[in-house]
């Protein structure tokens, strides 16, 4: 570890840095929205599963942060817990609420949201693992090992609901067609490696952010061709989380993320 | 074709209770007295309920949790509650097919309040501190009462158990490691667990039921002890639970907050203050402290998703 970390220079540390925050701030907050659901998924056979992927999600968050911890920027618990949004580089989809109301009252949570979101979230996920087998930087190809079995099952899982819900009762249509307008409104950031961009593709760390949309964009094909649907087009981003820039929706979740390791955090807990 | 003659009820009867009392298992299928399925149809629709139920205290803090490891660790044992309610919720189920109920029914039965869920679930929950309690010393008590049924005459249900209380066992040490943590903590942690066991330790009496019918007038432990259900009364379940955990209690410096509470060397029991029977008797009516707002989470989440399972019904179709 020491020694790749000598061989590197500032930059490409600095591009590094940054594409693992981004990883990781997006598989913490993917989780986050996932544990808001934990006892109240549709079904109870659903519950647990689902529970599964956000358990893994989360574990995933907590090794791209241990990353961090090696690479000298503070502890992990620190990294996940303690920055402010305007310091978070997660993708504004997975920020965003699961629906109306707060997960401690009666929250009225929109599964259909959940489902889109999940699916196009696991997969662009399973686009930049498949491609951090290959990166330059060993650490992250070992994650990305380990990652790629546990995603192969979340993949699988939100696709089927996915197929499901959209060739099933008028209402699951329609409440799917809504959902899917506002994911692919929000997805303007989730391909983009924000102001590193450069860096971090000159460095071989990652593919580029055209090439990974577009293995996401062939992945979706043969299901949109089957539910006769047009491929999603990629917006322009309004705000772009890679660069710091969020929503509301994500200081709320880190206030109660944290609000508990915030007491002390000097601590063991 | 051998043609026996039919069995008499009262021969019926009797071969069943030779059955179990020499330590046979019954399955979903076998003749069984309305009386023993109807207790069971009970007792395990209440036990699944309550896993269920008791997902929700706790699931308040799985994104709370205070490091990334207690985040893991609290979503799995959430989860595995979620299990446990699936696994009986399927027992009860089959015993409920002759009556053509489902499902369905039970969470109906839960929304109109006639299916209860266990006390301990009504209570409210404060801090941190809370979600250590519960796993340690609830599950703990849960471990007491599931293990005492392990031998049930019930396969199926003796089967469900055995995987259950393997799981508890981990839910047991998850809890109590959160609590050493805060009890080997600063000052302000060490409080937050003497307030969480100052707030719970009536609850964690109750959790075993009332001593006898007298106390409440009414209790389903003869009949669960006479078809060789469970073994031991809600007493006796209550004095293991307190020879087990009140050493460890005080060996964390925490303070058990009940000045009458001794063991008595003669009758070689835990005498204690009995925890107010009259509040018991209100919180299993849904009139704790929790229990209007737990169930209205339950029955909004029911129906807020009801068009998934309308869904995937026509799916299926
Ligand atoms: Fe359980
Ligand atoms: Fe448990």
């Amino acid at each position: 570890m020491s020694n790749i970390e000598r061989m590197m220079s500032a930059e490409e540390k600095k591009a590094l840095e940054a594409l693992i925050f981004q990883l990781a701030d997006d598989d913490f907050l993917f989780s986050y929205r996932g544990s808001e659901w934990l006892g109240l998924a549709p079904h109870i056979e659903e519950d647990v599963a689902s529970s599964s992927i956000t358990q893994d999600s989360m574990g995933h968050a907590a090794m791209y942060y241990k990353l961090l911890e090696d690479l000298g920027l503070g502890k992990a618990d620190d990294l996940a817990h303690l920055r402010p949004a305007q310091e978070r580089k997660n993708s504004v989809l997975t920020e965003r609420v699961n629906g109306d109301g707060y997960y401690m009252d009666t929250p009225q949570y929109d599964w259909a949201y959940t489902v889109v979101r999940s699916y196009f979230y696991t997969q662009a996920k399973r686009a930049k693992i498949n491609s951090l087998r290959e990166s330059s930087y060993e650490p992250l190809r070992d994650i990305a090992v380990k990652v790629s079995m546990e995603l192969y099952y979340h993949v699988m899982h939100w696709k089927l609901w996915f197929e499901q819900l959209l060739s099933s009762t008028e209402e699951a249509k329609s409440k799917m067609v809504s959902a899917l307008k506002l994911v692919v409104d929000d997805m303007g950031d989730l391909f983009s490696y924000g102001e590193q961009k450069e860096l971090i593709e000159r460095f071989d760390l990652i593919d580029s952010e055209e090439k990974i949309q577009n293995n996401w964009l062939e992945a979706l094909r043969p299901t949109f061709e089957k539910l006769k649907l047009d491929l999603p087009i990629i917006p322009e981003p309004k705000l772009n989380g890679r660069n710091g820039q969020h929503t509301d929706e994500l200081q709320t979740a880190i206030d109660t993320l944290s609000e508990v390791y915030r007491l002390d955090t000097a601590t063991n807990w | 074709m051998v043609t026996m003659r039919a069995m008499t009820a009262d021969e019926k009867m009797e071969y069943f209770m030779e059955r179990i009392e020499s330590g046979d298992k019954i399955q979903a299928d076998d003749w069984m007295p309305e009386e023993y399925r109807q207790t069971l149809i009970k007792l395990i629709s209440m036990h699944g309920i309550s896993e269920i139920m008791g997902a929700l205290p706790e699931k308040e803090w799985v994104p709370k949790a205070p490091s990334l490891y207690r985040k893991l660790g609290i979503m799995a044992k959430v989860q595995d509650e979620m299990g446990h309610g699936q696994l009986l919720l399927r027992v009860a189920e089959d015993l409920m097919k002759p009556y053509g109920k489902t499902r369905g029914d039970i969470m109906q039965d839960l929304f109109n309040e006639d299916l209860k869920f266990h006390n301990v679930f009504h209570m409210e929950t404060k801090t941190w501190a809370d979600a250590g309690l519960i796993g340690w010393l609830v599950d703990g008590a849960a471990i007491i009462t599931q293990t005492n049924m392990l031998d049930a005459s019930y396969g199926p249900y003796a089967k469900a158990l055995q995987r259950i209380c393997a799981e508890e066992v981990f839910h047991a040490q998850h809890g109590e490691s959160i609590i050493m943590a805060l009890a080997e903590g600063t000052k302000e942690q060490q409080a937050m667990v003497q307030d969480a066991l100052n707030r719970w330790w009536p609850a964690l009496l109750m959790f075993f039921g009332p001593p006898s019918k007298a106390t409440t007038g009414a209790s389903k432990q003869e009949a669960t002890i006479k078809y060789r259900i469970r073994k031991n009364t809600n007493e006796e379940l209550r004095q293991s639970f307190l020879d087990k955990y009140i050493p460890r209690i005080l060996s964390l410096s925490l303070t058990i907050p009940d000045d009458t509470l001794h063991f008595d060397q003669e009758k070689k029991h835990w005498v204690y203050q009995q925890p107010d029977w009259t509040e018991f008797k209100n919180i299993i009516k849904n009139n704790g402290p929790k229990s209007q707002a737990r169930l209205n989470l339950r029955r909004s989440s029911y129906e807020n998703n009801a068009w998934v399972r309308e869904a995937l019904s026509a799916v299926v179709e």
